[in-house]
């Protein structure tokens, strides 16, 4: 099946500032496609642009095969949209919320609704002014996933949830993604996007520089890897591929690109292994790579969400 | 202690930035209008005869007195001149001090300013400290001014500072109402909305009191808008009754403080109720009339008792103005034949300009919810900008035409009540519900500022300030007739009706159709913005 979303060569400006800079993006139908990018990258911005909110200066979009400018009404019938930053009125409670936005969408399944209220533990009787963040956020969350939007456009959607919640939504995500729907989802948690994602476009300075399935961009980057072994053998930072050699006592960490693991596996092998650790590389090293980081700075939280995805 | 003030004069001097429009015009707006309205009675009221005459008419007028309150001395052309603006325009007064209270106080908190200041050492008494400050800065300054232009006005200078300083007493003591409220309730609209009531109910407490034979009765004095006609400016300017507001200021201060250290920064005293888990709201249509149904109620209950006072005014009317100049300036005004048709026209007139203000908040309603981001969640469902757009446009101009209807059959009975003649209603409710179209027209342009000039939206007040100046002063200050004629309420009708009245209405209906199709045209290709 064709795409479900189709920017070329996308600018938008914003007086003198330009938030995107002829971006390009393409969501086929059936795939959870991640969007990832940096504070101001144009992530928001891009997606409003695909709901019409916001008008383009330059370019071409196709939205579910519509003009998201011209056919609003057709197009909105046939997704949803959470915005990163969910205000809702604040004298109404969670539940008229939920049941609003859902008549406004063309209708929402009320057992499902239902069941997404008692998933996400929200209470519907409270008033919105006194949700805390994660609260609204899971109002909008649950109108978007209580429909049956082809597409669903998630800006941020775990900002704020905390990881009981944020296991439940990645749950629903894939459950969307198993019933054939489409998500675009922005991040700049990349774990987030790694454990749901089938693909990933990564946007900066309103530009998309990458994009691809993990496996493409995978090998675009280094595997780290940590070995105890008998004798530290000479030469490792030598070896063609292999960067970043540190050793400490007998132990032996390294960051290799793809060609460097054969020669790096022999000398290590020969020095008489005991221990090995390998750890594919992360979202989070792809993004430091693009965005000029140390990409040692990250290392440490860069395990949590691939734990997910096995 | 020291540690809960910290940051105070940070948020003094952003709470003037913020308010640098609006303070000064509204203290301006009070200094002048109390300044002309001096020099403009020493014309109404030249000789002493004149004033005693009028001012026995007033005191034995009861719905005067009611609204009003009496001239304690008849023959002070001071008192007599400034019998609008001691119960009046003080209650005005109180509204707009409670307003910015608010604004600094609770609206601060809701929005999360409070918060994201609060994180950068901020202490926790600053926020009311700046917003008393700013408070009691701002009444001084109008108090001070006021008694100034007074005095340019003509009149004497001990009774134009003791009817000042009335003011900046009074404006102190609401302020410290607002205050307290604005500790109690738990959203910045229900502090408001509660400082409101207490105003109301002062009023009417001074206007029951007032009523006694033969001076105030005790409940005048449980009123701080009583304490205020107390002071008797120019009519032996009691300057010991200020201690009243400033006593009630001193104690309400700290009580608004105590009541800050017993509740955490967003929540009010007041507990929330848990509302419904299933929504009724069918769509943006409900919606738009849930967020403005509680105003359009409270508009319209201020509609009628203010229709029912001027109504039972009219019988009065021709003996009051019983001086041939008055006659002749009342006629001017009013452009009608008989005078009571031009007293009738005169506050119809003044009724639109009043709904011209419910209009164009509620059409600005449009720009506080797309900046607020509920028009992101709205208009990314199957909701079309031209549907959600008409649901609050709707409001608007409906709230318009039924205050105008229900306000000028109110005032339509009392004037038929107090005339015995029951053609009054009839045709006062249709003069009256010939001012919508006018009306309308402010709506459409403040439709028009949103669709092209969104953030310019606060804007369309100062045009409707302007609009209403040049309606009521633009003789005074010798304005050109265009300009004049550029004002929507220029245009309105006036009894009797007659074939003009048709032409009027169908112009400005015209008018306000073109203005509000060239506000979709600008709102349905613009961005949306926050
Ligand atoms: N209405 C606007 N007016 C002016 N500039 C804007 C507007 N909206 C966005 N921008 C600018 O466009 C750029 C892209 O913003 P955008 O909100 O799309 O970023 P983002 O990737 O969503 O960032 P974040 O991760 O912080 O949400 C930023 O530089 C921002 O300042
Ligand atoms: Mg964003």
């Amino acid at each position: 099946m064709a795409n479900v979303i189709e920017l070329t060569g996308v600018t938008k400006r914003f007086g003198h500032v330009t938030a995107l800079d002829g971006l390009d993006l393409s969501v086929s139908a059936g795939e959870v496609h991640g969007f990832l990018g940096p504070n101001g990258a144009g992530k928001t911005t891009t997606l409003r642009l695909v709901l019409g909110l916001l008008r383009a200066d330059a370019g071409s979009m196709t939205v579910l095969g519509l003009d998201p400018w011209r056919d609003v009404a057709e197009l909105h019938r046939r997704l949803a949209y959470v915005p990163g930053d969910v205000a809702l009125w604040p004298n109404l409670t969670g539940g008229e919320v939920i049941d609003l936005l859902g008549r406004l969408q063309g209708g929402q399944d009320a057992a499902r609704r239902d069941r997404l209220v008692e998933l996400f533990d929200l209470d519907p009787t409270r008033r919105a002014r006194t949700y805390s963040k994660g609260n609204r956020q899971k109002v909008a969350l649950i109108a978007a996933l209580a429909t049956d939007a082809e597409l669903l456009l998630l800006d941020e959607p775990t900002s704020g949830l905390d990881p009981l919640m944020e296991d439940a939504f990645r749950g629903e995500v894939r459950a969307l993604r198993d019933q054939g729907r489409s998500v675009l989802l922005s991040s700049h948690i990349l774990s987030e996007a790694e454990a749901l994602s089938d693909r990933v476009s990564i946007i900066r300075a309103g530009k998309v520089v990458e994009t691809g399935g993990l496996d493409q961009l995978r090998h675009l980057t280094r595997t780290s890897v940590t070995a105890d072994v008998r004798t530290v053998p000479e030469g490792l930072e030598r070896l063609p591929g292999v960067h970043d050699v540190v050793v400490v006592n007998h132990r032996v960490s390294a960051q290799v690109e793809p060609s460097g693991l054969e020669p790096i596996m022999h000398a290590l092998t020969a020095a008489g292994l005991r221990t090995l650790t390998s750890q594919p590389p992360t979202l989070e090293d792809l993004f430091l790579r693009h965005y000029g980081v140390a990409a040692g700075d990250a290392t440490d939280d860069a395990g949590a969400g691939r734990s997910d995805r096995a | 202690m020291r540690d809960t003030l910290v940051g105070t004069g940070s948020l003094i001097r952003l709470g003037l930035r913020r308010d640098r429009w609006l303070l000064p015009v509204w203290i301006l707006a009070f200094a002048v209008m109390a300044g002309s309205t001096a020099t403009a009675s020493a014309d109404l009221f030249p000789d002493l005869a004149s004033r005693v005459e009028a001012a026995r008419r007033l005191n034995g007028t009861a719905s005067v007195v009611a609204l009003f309150g009496r001239v304690y001395d008849p023959t002070s052309i001071g008192a007599l001149s400034m019998i609008k603006y001691t119960a009046f325009m003080t209650a005005v007064l109180a509204v707009l001090v409670v307003v910015v209270m608010v604004r600094h106080t609770r609206a601060d908190e809701e929005s999360g300013r409070l918060e994201l200041l609060g994180g950068g050492r901020l202490g926790r008494n600053a926020p009311l400290t700046a917003a008393l400050t700013i408070c009691v800065g701002a009444s001084l300054l109008l108090g001070l001014l006021s008694g100034a232009a007074l005095v340019a006005g003509g009149l004497p200078v001990a009774g134009s500072f003791a009817f000042g300083l009335g003011w900046a007493a009074t404006g102190l003591a609401f302020g410290a109402v607002a205050g307290v409220t604005a500790q109690i309730a738990s959203t910045s609209r229900s502090a408001i909305g509660m400082s409101s009531m207490i105003i109301a109910v002062t009023y009417v407490l001074r206007a029951v009191g007032d009523l006694a034979e033969p001076g105030p009765s005790f409940l005048s004095w449980l009123s701080p808008i009583g304490w205020n006609q107390q002071v008797r400016a120019y009519a032996g300017d009691r300057w010991w009754v200020l201690l009243l507001p400033l006593a009630l200021f001193a104690v309400l201060v700290p009580v608004a403080f105590a009541l800050r250290a017993r509740r955490d920064l967003g929540a009010g005293l007041r507990e929330e109720r848990p509302g419904p888990a299933r929504g009724s709201l069918a769509g943006v249509w409900d919606l738009a009339v849930r967020l403005q149904d509680r105003v359009l109620a409270a508009w319209l209950v201020a509609f009628v008792l203010f229709g029912a006072v001027i109504g039972s005014l009219v019988s009065g009317v021709e003996d009051f103005f019983g001086s041939a100049n008055a006659q002749d300036l009342i006629k001017q005004l009013g452009g009608g034949q008989a005078l009571t048709d031009a007293f009738l026209s005169a506050e119809i007139t003044i009724l639109g300009i009043l709904a011209a203000v419910f209009g164009i908040a509620a059409v600005n309603h449009l720009r506080a919810e797309e900046t607020a981001g509920h028009a992101e969640s709205l208009l990314s469902t199957t909701t079309t900008r031209t549907r959600w757009a008409t649901s609050h446009v709707v409001v608007a101009l409906a709230g318009v035409a039924l205050l105008m209807l229900l306000g000028g059959l109110s005032i339509g009975a009392g004037a038929a009540l107090s005339l015995h003649d029951g053609g009054q209603v009839a045709r006062v409710t249709a003069v009256s519900v010939a001012q919508v179209p006018g009306v309308w027209v402010m709506c459409s342009i403040a439709l028009a500022v949103f669709g092209w000039l969104p953030r310019l939206t606060p804007g369309v007040w100062g045009l409707y300030v302007a609009f209403v100046a040049l309606g009521e002063f633009g003789v005074l200050w010798h304005a050109p007739q265009w300009l004049t004629d550029l004002s929507p309420f220029q245009h309105a009708p006036r009894l009797p009706l007659d074939s003009g009245t048709v032409t009027a209405v169908v112009a400005l209906t015209a008018t306000a159709a073109v203005v509000a199709a060239l506000g979709y045209v600008g709102w349905r290709r613009r961005d949306l913005t926050a």
